[in-house]
């Protein structure tokens, strides 16, 4: 647990993106709203949202791949955000679900929620390249 | 806040920080951005535009990076400056600014980004309907012929009540 909360990136402490523990087997992650997260005057902006799905789709990735994860590298290759409602100024939940995590390929899903886990404001789906980490 | 709307967006308690309609020029756009909120935070500078297009640049800083090990940077300051662009050129189309939403953003990473380079994103709206502005934008850190990442969206026309919220109406 400790050591996948070290796995979270400098961008995301930045953004003060932090892992409260794991969600039906996955790591929850959340945002307090902040300034360094507003787009439109009230409303989280459509980047910080999407950047949390990433994070929250990598970290699921790192998760599932466990002990395996030390070993490789993981690139994300491509990400669609589907944008549902707007985010407000409240705490925002994420929590990504690996899809398939083959050899080479990992195909990721996230979701992105507020007050009510049923209504998202946004889910993607992403893919990732998997590499051996150079010794 | 009274209580929470079932959907935020159909909030109508705000008021919208810009009046719809009224004139978008994005280099004055670009000074409000930078010193504010989300894009103001990860650095987004205004460079250039044109009749649809807009380019924005976001330098290298430490705290952005998605990989200590090389430095590069996260992929999330990258999909927020590719968001900002390309919602400029629709703007930048409609010669005047006008609510909107991203219905959907799909970002392909061509390669990583190089530590310590600027990002530049070159965007343009190239259709423009009534209530959809379809959008495409290229990422890249110094050579356009040579992507970082490049972008694909679609925006949509929003009321402007509810659009945005003033400080008093989240009080």
């Amino acid at each position: 647990m400790n050591d996948l909360a070290d796995r979270l990136p400098p961008y995301a402490r930045a953004m003060g993106i932090r892992m409260n523990g794991m969600l039906d087997g996955a790591p929850l992650l959340t945002m307090d709203f902040s300034d360094r997260a507003m787009g439109r005057p009230g409303y989280l902006h459509g980047g910080a949202i999407a950047g949390m799905l990433e994070i929250a789709a990598i970290m699921a990735l790192h998760a599932e791949l466990g002990e395996k994860g030390a070993n490789v590298r993981i690139k994300p290759v491509n990400i669609s955000v589907e944008y549902l409602r707007g985010g407000v100024t409240v705490e925002t939940f994420a929590r990504g679900q690996v899809v398939r995590a083959g050899r080479r390929i990992a195909n990721v899903r996230a979701e992105a929620w507020q007050a009510d886990r049923d209504k998202p404001l946004a889910s993607c789906w992403m893919n990732f390249l998997i590499k051996p980490r150079k010794a | 806040m009274d209580s929470m709307p079932e959907r935020p967006t159909d909030n109508q308690g705000g008021r919208p920080a810009i009046p719809a309609g009224m004139d978008f020029d994005p280099a004055r756009f670009g000074k409000f951005m930078m010193s504010h909120g989300h894009t103001g935070f990860i650095g987004m500078q205004y460079q250039s535009h044109g009749d649809n297009w807009v380019e924005l640049a976001l330098p290298w800083r430490e705290d952005l990076v998605g990989d200590p090990d090389t430095g590069v940077l996260a992929s999330g300051p990258i999909i927020s400056l590719l968001d900002n662009a390309t919602s400029m050129s629709v703007w930048a189309l409609r010669g005047g600014f006008r609510p909107q939403v991203t219905l959907d953003l799909r970002v392909d990473y061509v390669r990583a980004a190089t530590s310590g380079k600027t990002i530049v994103a070159w965007a343009e709206c190239y259709q423009l309907k009534k209530s959809m502005a379809f959008v495409r934008g290229i990422a890249h850190d110094g050579d356009i012929a040579d992507p970082v990442a490049h972008a694909a969206g679609i925006f949509i026309q929003v009321e402007a009540d509810g659009w945005a919220r003033s400080r008093e109406a989240e009080a």
